[in-house]
């Protein structure tokens, strides 16, 4: 990459936004799943208890059955928020700092 | 007592994963079974179909990166499939599944466990793989680093990951062939090994990927349709499924919630890190990131993978209890009515359940499907190993940059094929040896090497090539290290008396892992040569091309 690009895009206050914007989100969204995934595997360490419980009275299924589903669906559901704002917010932006710079 | 008590808790644990991910070496006792004719019928009609997708796509490989990247034009949705199907090995699908027959509920447990790195893959390395790579995730690092120390040290990384995962598999391979089959193991690991062979040096990565994608299909349709035939007998009903589960089930109600296997917190958040950080880190899917044509494609196939491999885990759990319901209760399957034994060994009840919902020519589908799975991956394989031969090695740091693509590309088939038979002959002489460890290994060398070296390239500006030439290698050798003294492979394989391990850890990522990203970052913040200022100096060029895909490698057209 030629250094006059470096700079043109560098002092870019888009590209200044574009970092921002995608790395406190990138963070976040690991942090949710780590928390949720971990989370789930200290309820199965911790309190076996709460996952026994039936999810109705009278029903077989226990809490642990559709929590245990809620966290895979989870981890396809924080990829799809990510896919949908990288498309929208971050890509209109790399679209303008790239049409400014070339 | 009680330690004794936990120690089983976790072999239990450490032999039930080794085998649900991966091929699984370990496929516990196999008999070999009647040859089956429809199942071979089926496969052949595969084999034949997979031979006419690599002569396709030979006609369109000429050049390294058609090879290495089929020239980069997969979709999303292509490569999403084809990732799901890199995931989706034989005995994630035999496996998990038995694990949920047989413990009920903990099967989910690891199921979740196997899904959740994906989110963080997408969150954190996807596209910036995709805006900086070329063929290989050596490629991403040495962008700012410098190339022969860095590319040598990733490419032990990515060969050692290979090579454990591919023996793991090349041994699953031969067991369960036999098994399903009926053939000898060492015509089917022969059989296997010629095969990816084929595949690979003529058809590279665009019938590797095409392979991948049609197993998946079929793995995902015969999944769907047992899973469908369950809930159909019980009026689409979970209520009545598992309450007939626990009525026949030995463990009852247990088998609805977490049972034993989780009982150590921290030896489970270390088997956690393993699985979700060591996706992050296998040379074979990071591969797969170089064969779409821009950020916004990558993005998508980690989301239609996610799903994928989501829908494919739910499944197995319907299947699971399926098989809980129709199979445990049919003497036509068991081996032993009074212990409830299957016939063919633990990792049947998919195959059963195939039998009990489709008949003879469903399980012959079945059948034909497990062994497509098991070539699909080994090729996935291969070509990551051969790749990391000839681009990293053999191009780059044996010939400096300056090999021509004819000769890197030659290399490449001889490697392919070098591998093939090296995989063949590891596959034979480990037939006997429990490898189910060797699965974890490798994730285990991949999170602990290769993923702390290729994120903190990515993000950490103050990296130096001292830091990631010493930390890569800390992390693999402490990753390979712990491992040999850790209880699976100084008292299981090697055989030492129980309790004489070193370090009682069978899952010792927690540890390897943080020591290469300390390493890592200990040796760049106290380099002060030329170099270090060069590499720190570059950081901003490449976050450029990083965040903004700016001068990113693009799609050839064909």
């Amino acid at each position: 990459m030629q250094p006059d690009m470096v700079s043109k895009v560098k002092n870019h206050p888009k590209y200044r936004e574009l970092i921002a914007k995608r790395t406190v989100f990138s963070w976040i969204l690991t942090l949710i799943m780590c928390s949720i995934y971990y989370g789930f595997i200290l309820l199965v360490a911790f309190d076996k208890e709460f996952l026994k419980t039936p999810i109705a009275s009278g029903s077989i299924i226990t809490i642990g059955i559709p929590l245990g589903v809620v966290v895979i669906l989870s981890a396809f559901l924080l990829t799809g928020i990510y896919t949908w704002r990288a498309n929208g917010t971050f890509d209109d932006l790399t679209r303008e700092i790239k049409k400014d710079v070339q | 007592m009680r330690n004794i008590t936990l120690f089983g808790l976790i072999s239990a644990l450490l032999l039930s994963v080794s085998t649900v991910f991966g091929a699984g070496g370990d496929l516990g006792q196999v008999q070999k079974q009647g040859v089956n004719l429809s199942a071979i019928l089926m496969f052949l009609v595969f084999v034949g179909g997979t031979l006419g997708i690599t002569y396709w796509a030979a006609k369109r490989t000429k050049t390294a990166k058609d090879f290495y990247t089929a020239g980069g034009g997969i979709t999303g949705f292509q490569n999403g499939l084809a990732i799901a199907g890199d995931f989706m090995s034989a005995a994630s699908f035999l496996g998990f599944s038995a694990m949920v027959y047989n413990k009920g509920y903990d099967g989910l447990i690891f199921s979740i466990s196997g899904l959740v790195g994906w989110p963080i893959v997408m969150f954190l390395m996807a596209e910036q793989l995709r805006n900086l790579g070329k063929y290989t995730f050596a490629d991403v690092v040495t962008y700012r680093l410098e190339p022969t120390p860095i590319r040598s040290m990733a490419a032990c990384g990515s060969l050692v990951t290979v090579l454990l995962y591919l023996i793991a598999q090349m041994v699953g391979a031969g067991q369960l062939i036999q098994l399903l089959f009926g053939l000898e193991y060492w015509i089917a690991v022969v059989l296997v090994g010629v095969l990816m062979i084929l595949y690979v040096t003529f058809g590279g990565m665009l019938a590797t990927t095409w392979v991948q994608i049609t197993k998946a299909v079929l793995l995902l349709s015969g999944a769907t349709f047992m899973a469908f035939m369950v809930m159909y007998k019980y009026g689409f009903s979970f209520e009545a499924l598992f309450t007939q589960a626990t009525v026949v089930h030995k463990d009852k109600l247990a088998i609805l919630a977490p049972g034993g296997l989780v009982s150590d917190p921290l030896s489970t958040i270390s088997m956690g890190l393993g699985w979700m950080f060591g996706t992050a880190g296998l040379p074979h899917i990071l591969m797969r990131f170089f064969t779409v044509s821009d950020a916004k494609e990558a993005r998508k196939s980690v989301l239609y993978a996610t799903g994928f491999i989501g829908y494919f885990y739910l499944l197995i759990f319907v299947i699971g209890f399926g098989a809980i319901v129709m199979v445990s209760t049919n003497p036509e399957y068991l081996a032993d009515a009074a212990k409830g034994t299957l016939k063919g060994g633990g990792n049947m009840p998919a195959v059963h359940l195939a039998h009990a919902v489709g008949g003879d020519i469903f399980l012959g589908f079945i059948s034909a499907v497990a062994f497509a799975t098991i070539l699909a991956v080994v090729s996935g394989l291969t070509l990551a190993g051969a790749t990391s031969v000839s681009h990293d090695l053999y191009a780059n740091v044996f010939r400096r940059g300056r090999a021509n693509e004819a000769d890197e590309m030659k290399v490449s088939k001889y490697a392919t094929f070098a591998l093939g038979i090296l995989a063949i002959i590891l596959g034979i002489q480990f037939e006997k040896q429990n490898v189910g460890f060797m699965v974890f290994l490798a994730f285990n060398v991949a999170a602990s090497a290769n993923f702390p070296v290729l994120l903190l390239s990515v993000y950490w500006s103050k990296l130096t090539t001292r830091g990631a030439f010493i930390g890569g290698f800390v992390g693999l050798i402490s990753a390979v290290a712990l491992m040999i003294i850790g209880p699976t492979i100084w008292e299981e394989t090697l055989g030492f008396p129980k309790g004489s391990a070193l370090i009682q850890y069978k899952y010792p990522t927690i540890f390897s892992m943080t020591l290469g990203f300390v390493a890592i970052w200990f040796f760049s913040i106290t380099d002060k040569s030329a170099r270090a200022q060069v590499d720190k100096d570059a950081f901003e060029a490449q976050n450029i091309r990083c965040q903004t895909g700016i001068g990113a490698e693009g799609a050839v057209s064909h």
